[in-house]
């Protein structure tokens, strides 16, 4: 065997090569349990990881596709960009998490959370560069099962140890449907690399139309799409806040990737590739449409960004439609502006429950009162959720709305339209809350901790700059490939 | 030649802007002024240096001066055909002379407004106002293209609003700001008509008409290509204050008169004149004749608006009128040029070209000149009104000289710098009929006589004694400091030895052609000018000079009609104001409101109250239970094996 190509996998194995200095490190300076004093900080995982990103971006520029271990492994430079952004993700919730994880419960768990945060990582980085569907598979349970654990992180809090066990029923439930999807899938081609599955799925049989519903369907459970949507709510809101901001980003924005290179590698020959254009056009509806219902009459902010995150989660998959590169652009694009904006709100959310414990739309009311910057942060994250201009979020809309429209997909383009004016009226909801309601009670003012503010100014930043700073759009599409373009 | 540094022109405002616009709070307002200052100080070395490093490049082997594009870079892409837009720098001829423009006035600014704004509340945000006006104006002008342009086009509207609404409690700023903002946006929204269909049609925003030397070919060339170049017209004639669109430039003077001297004298209400220079090559090859209209739209604001600022006696309106008629002469010039008999764009037919450049160049010297002069005036008098001056030369010797000298090369006066630029104007418009030359010749000897009448009005005339008894009670009446009128000597320096000192002449610097192009004065058109505005001077001395004006005062009884339409601006404002309200306020608005409040508002409440039904309606979906879930899971998947095999 040729070891030489674990090098291909370089971006993996230094990923857990940061893992296991995490795991030493969480060995020799965990913080005394008598005392509560530690020495272990949010700052080493977070300059970890942040090397991390830059050296695997470093040599990407010059990095071509390639494949390892028989096609089990597959790279294509464009995934070092969607991993990348998945880093930035993860540095983000680090630097979030740090107020929450410096409560004296949380303290001795702290190298837990990140430990477990990275395996589910690496999860997504195999599942992001599997060419197999067992590897594929793989990747999927070791990010979803520590997941659970995330999730249940607060586990004598009632709500988190439920929001857990609803995640994991739910998981596994889709697990098994996915899997007795690929298993129709195996039925029908006798194979698992993704490579000879294209040539050989006859298109019509009813074998490999069962298998390409089901892996829509374990999918969509992922991103969190209608109608396999309805954990989401439920588990938003029992799970620690910086677990949900995790969930409603990086865990989706893998699982949509993802869904796009096996639709374009597998399921496109022929009749299929009709298919799966209907079907996840009417999921993108769905999903759009019914959680932007949902959105309108939330009162807890955690649930509201729940289906925000399922409405936008539609707009991401968007992209997909067609399987075209600039599809596939438009959509690592859009997960890089709703990732700042989604995190910029998130970090508000949680440095005010860190502080005041409060999570509700009423009790934001005249926060501008109290807290100006935070109020101001969260409106313009808000409008870049929205997609009002000069906002970045503006822009990805546009971006992701030309890809469907040329296309060929106009109706859903108008749909999606329409939506983002109804989307438009729930922000601003918030907007309203926070500048104009009146409240005798409001937020007291507070200052929050430095890793926190270094979250916010991130966030603020990428809101700001993306949309104006042409060349990251235009360094994306330079990678990307899809149907109509030959890797 | 690398002119990469030229990024650092728009860099080093904006960065001032931010860091004036963020922290200013906390600073105190000298080092907010010196920020400010020190960093357009250095953006005017550069342009300096640029200038002097691009035409001392030399010529490339047709004669011309190479366009260089240090930076361009595809902004927004866009798949269907080739358009997309960009971002970048381009520097030519007339840019690089902007730049000059730009930096010089906006450094003069930044100077003289520490003495004028002292102790002003808001003094870090007028100086943040100002950096972000100069790098707008100056991305402007280093647009690659018609889109960039009209990026930063906005971008100077919205800044000349928020400099205009500076005093921002008193109503007057207010309204003048808002109305500068809606004339000049309602302008806009012909520029952007224009810009779109000239993009449908051409495939292109960019400013590179040539191929190979000639103008390029375009589709739609024949009918569609003169109609955008007309819509963007409108849009330059917004900003650059055209008949009848004019009107928001006076009432711009509410702001602080530095701001008049910088956006609405020099550089953003030029805005206009520069757009139609820079698509000069597709005006003379496609649309010659809907230039010859902008020339008489141009003949006629200029004549308008030196007939109103003959009777106006608020001086800073007098020089707003004042400015609308040079910039109208700047527009006839552009106007009147004519294909050439070889080449379609030749030096010769296209005079008027080179002399519109050559006057907006010395015009934005000395009007900023002008400008600042009444700005040490109002500061020492606290008042605008003529009637409260009169005899000041005794108090302000300095302002005095300078403003005279301005006032002179304005009038057309030779040596200074006016003169010679003024003279081409008439110079091309007899080249293109003898009536254009005449009026634009009458029209100088206006301009020569209103602006004497104002400067004798301030510094001659009849001293308001009693008015300056009680100034000089509670304080000071006298030359205003240094820093004030250190920018009026530099101006003033440049005002008088520009115009024949420029080593070659202006003409060898900027050109339609970009080829040397000498110019020669025309000794009939010259001294026929020249005696016209003495005799125009010599008629304002007789009547104002005095120390009473019996003249004037008979003058006013026997025309009181004329007199009072003059001084009401022609009623222009009143017409705006029956037309906005009486019309289309009662006879559009209203129903369009009626509509909107109850079909538009109405079927949106019945979508929000719909959505919210079916919001109510499937709540019972998000259960909590998890079974449920489960099953809800199962059946979509079903449903969605359906519809995928429907």
């Amino acid at each position: 065997m040729d070891y030489s190509q674990f090098l291909y996998m370089r971006e993996e194995l230094s990923l857990l090569l940061v893992i296991l200095i995490l795991f030493v490190a969480d060995l020799f300076m965990c913080p005394d349990k008598k005392s509560g004093k530690g020495v272990y900080n949010t700052a080493l995982p977070v300059v970890l990881m942040s090397v991390l990103t830059i050296v695997n971006l470093l040599p990407c520029c010059g990095a071509q596709a390639c494949e390892a271990f028989g096609g089990m492994y597959q790279y294509a430079p464009m995934m070092t960009i969607v991993k990348s952004v998945l880093n930035i993700g993860v540095i983000l919730v680090f630097l979030m998490a740090h107020g929450w994880l410096s409560r004296p419960e949380n303290k001795v768990k702290q190298g837990e959370f990140y430990i477990v945060t990275l395996f589910t990582l690496l999860g997504m980085y195999f599942m992001i560069s599997s060419g197999h569907f067992l590897m594929f598979f793989i990747g999927l349970e070791l990010a979803s099962v520590p997941m659970c654990a995330l999730i249940a992180f607060d586990k004598y809090r009632y709500e988190s140890a439920e929001a857990g066990a609803k995640y994991i029923l739910l998981a596994l439930f889709s697990s098994a449907l996915l899997l007795y999807g690929i298993s129709f899938i195996y039925g029908g081609t006798g194979s698992l690399y993704f490579s000879q599955i294209g040539a050989l799925l006859s298109g019509n049989s009813l074998l490999s139309l069962l298998g390409l519903t089901l892996f829509l369907a374990g999918m969509g459970f992922k991103i969190s799409l209608v109608p396999f949507h309805l954990w989401t709510a439920d588990t938003y809101e029992g799970a620690p806040t910086v677990v949900t901001s995790y969930l409603s980003v990086v865990s989706k924005g893998s699982a949509a990737f993802v869904l796009f290179t096996v639709l374009i590698k597998v399921f496109s020959v022929g009749q299929l590739f009709t298919d799966w254009n209907i079907g996840l056009f009417w999921i993108i509806i769905a999903s759009i449409t019914i959680a932007n219902l949902f959105a309108l009459r939330q009162k807890n902010l955690k649930r509201f960004m729940a289906f925000s995150a399922i409405s936008q989660a539609g707009y991401l998959v968007l992209g997909a439609m067609g399987g075209t590169a600039q599809g596939m652009t438009a959509m690592v694009f859009y997960l890089l502006v709703y990732l700042v904006a989604n995190f910029g709100a998130f970090a508000v959310i949680n440095v005010v429950e860190q502080n005041s414990g409060k999570l509700g739309i009423a009790d934001y009311n005249n926060l501008y009162q109290t807290n100006p910057k935070l109020a101001f942060l969260m409106t313009l994250c808000l409008f870049s959720l929205a997609g009002i201009p000069p906002f970045a979020g503006f822009f990805s809309k546009f971006f992701i709305f030309m890809a469907a429209f040329n296309a060929g997909f106009r109706l859903l383009v108008f749909i999606a339209l329409v939506n983002t004016i109804i989307s438009l009226y729930y922000y601003l909801l918030i907007v309203k809350a926070m500048y104009i309601s009146p409240n005798d009670q409001p937020i007291p003012t507070f200052r929050s901790d430095n890793y926190s503010r270094a979250a916010l100014i991130i966030c603020l930043l990428g809101v700001v700059l993306l949309g104006i700073a042409g060349w990251v759009y235009n360094y994306i599409d330079t990678l990307s490939y899809g149907l109509d373009t030959i890797l | 030649m690398d002119y990469q540094y030229t990024l650092l022109i728009l860099l080093l405002p904006f960065l001032s802007f931010l860091v004036l616009g963020l922290f200013g709070k906390w600073m105190s307002h000298k080092v907010a002024g010196i920020i400010g200052t020190v960093s357009i100080g250095v953006v005017a070395c550069l342009a300096f240096y640029t200038a002097y490093a691009y035409f001392g490049a030399g010529r490339d082997a047709d004669g011309t001066f190479a366009t260089e594009l240090p930076y361009n870079f595809t902004w927004l892409p866009f798949y269907i055909g080739n358009l997309h837009f960009d971002m970048g720098i381009m520097l030519d001829p007339i840019t690089v002379m902007m730049l000059i423009v730009i930096t010089t006035v906006s450094l003069m600014v930044h100077i003289y407004s520490f003495g004028y704004m002292h102790g002003e509340r808001g003094f870090q945000r007028y100086y943040a106002f100002l950096s972000l006006f100069t790098m707008s104006m100056l991305g402007l002008v280093v647009a690659t293209n018609i889109f960039q342009m009209y990026m930063f086009w906005e971008l100077v509207g919205v800044c000349s609003y928020l400099l205009i609404g500076f005093y921002y409690t008193t109503a007057p700023a207010v309204s003048a700001s808002k109305k500068a903002f809606i004339v000049t946006r309602f302008a806009d929204l012909g520029f952007l008509v224009g810009i779109l269909i000239y993009g449908f049609y051409t495939g292109t925003f960019s400013f590179d008409f040539t191929v190979s030397g000639s103008v390029r070919e375009f589709a739609g060339a024949s009918f569609i290509l003169p109609t955008a170049l007309f819509l963007m017209f409108i849009g330059g004639a917004g900003k650059s204050a055209m008949f009848p669109l004019h009107i928001w430039l006076p009432d711009a003077m509410e702001g602080p008169t530095p701001v008049s001297a910088l956006i609405h004298a020099a550089t953003m209400v030029v805005a206009g004149v520069f757009q139609v220079a820079r698509l000069f090559p597709l005006w003379i090859t496609y649309a010659p004749e809907t230039l010859h209209v902008v020339a008489w739209i141009g003949a006629f604001t200029a004549f308008y608006a030196a007939a109103v600022a003959c009777a106006q006696s608020d001086i800073k309106r007098v020089l707003a009128f004042s400015t609308i008629s040079q910039i109208a002469f700047m527009m006839v010039a552009l106007g009147v040029c004519i294909p050439g008999e070889h080449a379609i764009i030749d030096n010769h037919g296209s005079l008027g070209y080179m002399a519109s450049m050559y006057h907006l160049f010395t015009h934005a010297m000395f009007k900023a000149t002008l400008f600042l002069c009444a700005g040490c005036i109002i500061h020492a008098v606290h008042s605008n009104e003529m009637s409260m001056m009169g005899g000041m030369r005794k108090y302000m010797p300095v302002t005095n000289i300078t403003f005279l000298i301005a006032t002179l090369a304005i009038s057309g006066i030779p040596p200074f710098s006016g003169f010679f630029s003024k003279d081409e104007i008439l110079a091309a418009s007899f080249q293109y009929s003898p009536l254009m030359g005449w009026v634009m010749t009458g029209i100088a000897a206006m301009t020569a006589f209103y602006m004497f009448r104002v400067y004798y009005g301030i510094f001659w005339g009849t001293e308001n004694k009693e008015y300056h008894e009680e100034i000089k009670a509670h304080g000071h009446l006298g030359e205003a400091p240094l820093v004030m009128t250190l920018p009026l000597i530099l101006l003033t320096i440049i005002t008088i030895f520009v115009g024949w000192t420029l080593p070659g002449t202006f003409g060898s610097y900027v050109s339609a052609t970009g080829q040397a192009y000498v110019i020669h004065l025309d000794p009939k058109i010259a001294i026929t000018s020249v005696v016209i505005a003495v005799a125009s001077i010599l008629l304002a001395t007789w009547i104002y000079a005095r120390s009473s004006q019996p003249v004037a005062e008979r003058m006013k009884a026997a025309f009181p009609r004329l007199h009072e339409w003059a001084y009401r601006r022609f009623y222009i404002d009143e017409i705006y104001q029956f037309i906005t309200h009486r019309i289309i306020f009662a006879y559009i608005s209203r129903p369009l409101a009626w509509f909107d409040r109850h079909i538009v508002d109405g079927a949106l409440n019945g979508l929000a109250s719909g959505a919210n039904g079916i919001g109510e309606r499937i709540r019972p979906l998000q259960s909590g239970r998890v079974q449920q879930y489960a099953y809800v899971f199962f059946l979509g998947a079903v449903v969605l094996f359906f519809i995928m095999i429907i």
